[in-house]
């Protein structure tokens, strides 16, 4: 019979059925951070359980972190306990930490792709929704709590209900200025924020196999934000060239050996899925979030909605009060809004290509004096490697800040926070409320609109000269 | 895990779709708040105003409503971040058990890990309840019962809900789920055995320096 993807990586993790409506499913990778991983070594403790393989299981502070120049887990006094649970529990259990300021430190799913712990065909768990970003490279990634991250910790394993399978295709070609990000949140806005409730979506069409692989990334992020845990676009050659040689991808006659195997990670060409749904490539937009969910979205020319036109009565309540917590008017475009902050930054969008992309727009202007904008970078790597293309020195001469890097921004958790009332622009991936800060008016978008817009203090549409 | 079998008392109706993990509980709470202290921030934006006191307008705050055991909630309730401190967070409000017409699935397996019943009815189902709770806030009294898997509404009708039978027994005992996977140690261990020759890389890369 026809197999899907998902089938497939499926079929080759279960060890077992576990009663009536799950499988006991094999995790080959535990990514651990400073709230949750923290969380759930604590809990582990606490019930008596040990770690089953610790070779398997990796950790890095990136949430409660400071992200200010020369930080420490101190400079951030109320995320120091979970650093400090953190580098305990990796020092107990005998688990690899990268740690601030060393190599391989980052934002887990940027760091993990990046050294190569991510590998095609690898069911991968982080006490992290954003854990479907590593789908990418078309592993089995996912998110998880911490109760059932302390279980895969003491068993390596998971119970698990098997995802329905969803496709999601992009037919023709990317329009030029259109981003991974424009794409994943158009499909966003036209399927709802809850279409891949139960589903593990396969991203898939002519546009997405001609993304590189940092851009794959940041589609499979959003998956989460579309309602699926699950997220993955069938590995190729790309992929594949992009992991050569990275520090855990394996070597010689094993690179070989697995290369072979993730040439059969597709869906056969007649399978079914339960859902397959179809976006024009070629008519996306650049796309900015109005409201306080990822599916309010529209085309930055298009005018702001009004509840009257939404689809039901709670609905409409949901619009009222988002446009009410935003501080809009319905009827007129989000381009030539002015912006108080940018934030570019996150494992949506601060991997090299992305930083290289804003920075291009930024080179030789200044930032609006009335914006404050931000820059932070994914991962130590991702820091070392802009600043020795002197991406750093454009963004600071143009009035950005430089930081180390974390998650920051995108979820305040570190101390850091865009004030009551103020309007960002990010390049995260949540625009729920207070989700930057108390009171904080986020708009999601691309880098590029990001930095164009950073420049002008207002929302620009990057497809004309501004 | 807290046992649940069955839980009778007034609903608070919160219909609004896509309410996220990040307003159930705020990040900055997940650092350092002990699990059992989430409660006094659960839904913090909406049940507080800026200067910290009470807002007597949201319906959390309000009698009945005010810990009450059930909440109705529009659909992909809970989606967004994993993070379980929601469900804890629920727990400590006094909430056991949400009726929607979805939920996000990070958010139901940490409710089933933590004896939170989420109960999938459909959004009509869902809306005849509120309605029926809101034609009589002060004497509607919904009930949730497991092992009959039914949803009794204020005026009496009854409406079933399906749930995985394992995880429902697990449900009605209290049991948690690493008990019984340790009890499969030696399929486990096995099949990693056979791995280790299929998918060398797996475990090779996994030690690289
Ligand atoms: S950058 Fe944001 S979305 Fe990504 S892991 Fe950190 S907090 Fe989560």
């Amino acid at each position: 019979m026809a197999a899907t993807l998902l089938d497939k990586l499926w079929q080759a993790h279960r060890i077992a059925p576990a009663g009536r409506g799950r499988d006991l499913i094999h995790i080959d990778r535990i990514l651990l951070h400073d709230l949750s991983g923290a969380r759930a070594l604590a809990e582990l403790a606490e019930k008596g359980y040990g770690v089953a393989h610790p070779e398997l299981v990796f950790a890095t502070p990136d949430h409660g972190v400071s992200t200010a120049p020369g930080r420490t887990a101190e400079t951030f006094p109320a995320g120091a306990l979970g650093v400090a649970m953190l580098r305990e529990g990796a020092r107990r259990h005998g688990i690899r930490l990268f740690d601030l300021g060393q190599d391989g430190q980052g934002i887990v799913h940027v760091m993990a792709p990046e050294l190569g712990l991510a590998l095609p065909g690898l069911s991968i768990i982080c006490g992290d929704s954003h854990t479907c970003t590593q789908g990418g490279l078309g592993a089995l990634a996912f998110g998880v709590g911490s109760s059932e991250l302390a279980h895969a910790l003491a068993t390596q394993t998971l119970r698990l209900a098997k995802p329905r399978a969803m496709r999601v295709r992009y037919e023709g070609r990317f329009a030029k200025g259109t981003t991974a990000k424009d794409a994943v949140l158009a499909a966003i806005g036209r399927f709802g924020a809850g279409a891949g409730a139960g589903c593990a979506i396969e991203w898939a069409g002519e546009a997405v196999r001609g993304l590189a692989v940092e851009a794959r990334l940041t589609l499979c992020n959003l998956s989460i934000e579309m309602g699926a845990r699950i997220g993955f676009i069938a590995p190729d050659e790309t992929v594949f060239a992009w992991l050569a040689g990275r520090d855990f991808a394996p070597r010689g006659a094993a690179w070989d050996r697995a290369v072979a195997a993730w040439r059969c990670l597709r869906s056969d060409d007649d399978a079914l899925f339960d859902r397959d749904l179809c976006l024009d490539a070629g008519t996306i937009a650049p796309q900015v979030t109005w409201g306080t969910s990822p599916e309010h979205v529209i085309a930055v020319d298009r005018p702001v909605p009004s509840p009257d036109q939404a689809p039901d009565a709670a609905q409409r309540e949901a619009w009222a009060a988002a446009l009410a917590y935003q501080g809009l008017e319905p009827g007129r475009p989000l381009e030539g809004l002015a912006i108080d902050w940018v934030f570019i930054g996150s494992c949506t969008n601060a991997r090299l290509s992305d930083l290289r992309e804003a920075a291009a727009i930024v080179a030789g202007r200044a930032v609006d004096p009335r914006v404050t904008a931000w820059v932070v970078p994914g991962s130590e790597r991702v820091k070392r490697a802009a600043e020795a293309e002197g991406l750093d020195r454009i963004f600071r001469d143009a009035g950005f800040s430089w930081r180390e890097p974390g998650c920051s921004l995108c979820v305040a958790a570190n101390g850091e926070a865009v004030p009551p009332g103020a309007r960002c622009l990010s390049t995260s991936n949540r625009n729920f409320v207070g989700r930057q800060g108390r009171g904080a008016r986020t708009h999601l978008v691309s880098p590029a609109t990001a930095a164009a817009s950073a420049i002008a203090g207002r929302i620009v549409d990057i497809r004309k000269p501004f | 895990m807290q046992r649940f079998d069955r839980v009778t008392g007034p609903a608070v109706p919160l219909l609004r779709p896509n309410i996220d993990t990040d307003v159930i509980i705020r990040a900055e709470r997940l650092v350092g708040t002990p699990k059992d202290a989430m409660g006094g921030y659960a839904f913090e934006s909406w049940r507080y105003r800026a200067d910290g006191s009470e807002d007597p307008e949201c319906l959390l705050n309000r009698p009945p409503f005010r810990g009450a055991p059930i909440l109705l909630a529009g659909p992909n309730f809970g989606c967004g971040s994993s993070r379980e401190a929601a469900v804890w967070a629920l727990l400590g409000l006094g909430i056991r058990a949400v009726i929607a017409p979805s939920f996000s699935d990070i958010f139901v397996d940490n409710a089933l890990q933590n004896g939170l019943l989420p109960v999938v009815l459909p959004e009509e189902t869902v809306r005849r309840l509120a309605s029926e709770v809101e034609a009589d806030p002060d004497h509607a009294r919904i009930t949730v019962d497991l092992a009959a898997q039914a949803v009794v509404g204020p005026e009496g009708t009854v409406h079933g809900f399906a749930i995985d039978p394992d995880r429902r027994e697990a449900l009605l005992l209290g049991l948690d789920d690493v008990g019984l996977t340790l009890r499969q140690a030696e399929a486990i261990a096995a099949w990693q055995e056979k791995d280790r020759r299929l998918r060398p890389w797996v475990w090779f890369g996994a030690a690289a320096t």
